[in-house]
């Protein structure tokens, strides 16, 4: 397995506090990486330095050799690593499959002036937009949703619209942003089988931030653990539940969120 | 792109009332003033047609007079002592507008809310003691003697009459003025429902996420800011010269506000919102004359009440009873 996303001794500080600290890690070709950690352990500042949304202090992060960090989101999303946001975070006066559409940004041919004018390359883009997002629906299951508008989804729809939104952009790795938190067992289960048939049927490398323990477990390749910024270990699931670091960081921190 | 026939009617009525009823109305009347009145409206809208697009990317635009303020000197200018045709300056007058958005937007377009409004809302004062205070301005005394727009051929083909010529420039104005707000709106309709107004409306709704999936957001801003810009020059450039003079004074910070009211009575929401908010802006204030000294008092009351109870704009009535089925 080619690794595919380098993390190179990132570290990020805000005035005196260090949020992430030296963190290296690699990230292999059709990967499933989790990287988990208790609250304040600086999982989400790894994941804005990635897709670019905060500068890392120092240190670098690289998508197939090139760096991708300190750059602009935009430009991150272009290169083919994209981020998912939690489930408040969406185009809210929009519906599914407008969201959907638009968010095939990406995949235009035509220019922004071919649009306006109409040109042959673009109403082919438009036609092809509408193909690809109801494939993408279909795929998803949510075909059914399409024309609702988002802001009238359930919570569980709206992380579903969260990864459509995402795996529209045609992505080759998607930086997801605990898609379990808040579901409860069946919809957990769901959301597992679909992260899963991403990576397996459309070939999506996936890394994501998790709290929710048994899902990560089933759904990990590898997971990367995170404590007071540092990372402390990195394995396979089985090799992570039995890491002593772990261990004690987790029941150090005198909360409940290993749930096991 | 598909219109529904209704829509095509709807279309039709319009243009046929604006080129060819009021024409005969005002013959028959013979209230040739209000030639002058609609042609502001027509003009104004142009300019809230662009405060409209700033609101479409999320942004409050107060600035709006600025740019026409420039639109007016740059045709002046150009006119009188470049000895340019009027329908070349024109656009020229458009484009430098766009082109003074650029520089500004660069900076400023980063800020929302009420910080970036805050902003704009000083560029009017800005370009009105800018244009006090440069030579080619004339400052104080700006220029007012400014020639009609003179006539334009093609190749030999007349395609515009010489204004000066003409018996009757009111309405041959009206009719220019209604053109260029057609042309404006028939652009803004399509921008609106092309990518590039998609691109806005996810901007709109979240930048964050619209960054996430690849747009780049400065830019698009800085597009629209341009285009937003481009038609308050174009209203701006088309006033002076109706006005054969420019002033400092010409547009005012309250005429900034106005263009922004434009777009909040007639509905944010609606491609044609800051056409009907700017006819019926103009007319309220007209109509509440009578009322002499408690005539502001009257309007601020009733724009408070509709922005109250109508906070989608006048044209939301139309469409409420369709989106609530």
């Amino acid at each position: 397995m080619s690794s595919l996303i380098q993390v190179k001794n990132v570290t990020k500080k805000y005035g005196g506090l260090t949020a992430n600290n030296d963190i290296s890690f690699d990230v292999g070709e059709h990967e499933i990486l989790s990287v988990i950690g208790p609250n304040g352990a600086g999982k989400s500042t790894l994941f804005k330095m990635i897709s670019s949304f905060t500068p890392t202090t120092s240190g670098e992060v690289l998508y197939r050799g090139e760096r991708i960090s300190n750059l602009k989101p935009h430009i991150v999303a272009r290169k083919g690593v994209v981020r998912t946001f939690q489930e408040t975070t969406i185009f809210k006066s929009m519906t599914v499959r407008e969201s959907v559409v638009v968010a095939q940004h990406l995949r235009a041919k035509a220019s922004l002036a071919g649009y306006f004018w109409g040109s042959r390359t673009a109403q082919d883009d438009v036609a092809a937009f509408g193909k690809y997002a109801d494939e993408l629906l279909e795929f998803l299951g949510m075909s059914e949703i399409a024309n609702e508008l988002a802001s009238n989804l359930p919570q569980g729809n709206l992380r579903a619209l969260g990864i459509a939104i995402g795996l529209a952009t045609a992505p080759k790795v998607l930086l997801l942003d605990e898609p379990f938190a808040g579901m409860n067992h069946d919809e957990t289960m769901n959301m597992v089988n679909l992260v899963r048939s991403v990576r397996d049927e459309r070939g999506v490398t996936i890394m994501l931030v998790e709290h929710d323990m048994p899902a990560v477990m089933s759904i990990s390749d590898r997971i990367v653990v995170l404590n007071f910024g540092e990372k402390i270990a990195e394995g396979t699931p089985s090799e992570i539940q039995n890491n002593e670091n772990v261990i004690e960081a987790y029941l150090g921190s005198a909360d409940d969120e290993i749930g096991m | 792109m598909g219109f529904s026939s209704k829509q095509m009617m709807g279309l039709g009525v319009f243009l046929f009332a604006i080129f060819v009823g009021v024409p005969l109305l005002i013959g028959a009347t013979g209230r040739w003033d209000f030639y002058f009145t609609l042609t502001s409206v027509a003009l104004l809208a142009i300019a809230s047609a662009g405060v409209w697009l700033t609101f479409y990317i999320g942004r409050i635009n107060i600035g709006q007079g600025a740019f026409a303020l420039i639109g007016a000197y740059v045709s002046a200018i150009l006119v009188v002592k470049a000895g340019w045709s009027f329908w070349l300056s024109l656009p020229a007058a458009g484009l430098f507008a766009a082109l003074v958005a650029v520089l500004i937007g660069l900076p400023i377009l980063r800020l929302r809310g009420v910080y970036f409004a805050m902003i704009t809302l000083v560029l009017t004062q800005v370009v009105t003691l800018t244009a006090l205070a440069l030579p080619i301005t004339n400052g104080a005394k700006g220029i007012s003697n400014i020639p009609l727009p003179s006539g334009l051929s093609l190749f030999g083909i007349p395609l515009i009459p010489d204004f000066g010529s003409m018996e009757n420039t009111k309405l041959a104005f009206y009719l220019t003025a209604c053109i260029l707000m057609v042309v404006t709106y028939a652009a803004l309709y399509r921008l609106v429902n092309s990518r590039l107004g998609h691109l806005c409306r996810s901007m709109q709704q979240n930048e964050e996420l619209a960054s996430s999936i690849g747009v780049n957001i400065a830019y698009i801003r800085i597009v629209i800011f341009a285009i937003s810009s481009f038609f308050g020059g174009l209203g701006g450039a088309m006033f002076g010269s109706i006005a054969q003079s420019v002033y400092p004074s010409s547009f005012q910070v309250a005429d900034s506000v106005n263009f922004m009211l434009n777009c909040f009575l007639g509905g944010l929401g609606y491609v044609f919102g800051p056409m009907l908010g700017t006819l019926v802006l103009y007319f309220g204030w007209d109509l509440l004359f009578e009322f002499g000294k408690y005539q502001m008092l009257i309007y601020s009351t009733l724009l408070i009440l509709i922005i109250r109870f109508l906070p989608n704009g006048l044209l939301s009535i139309r469409f409420s009873k369709g989106d609530k089925s």
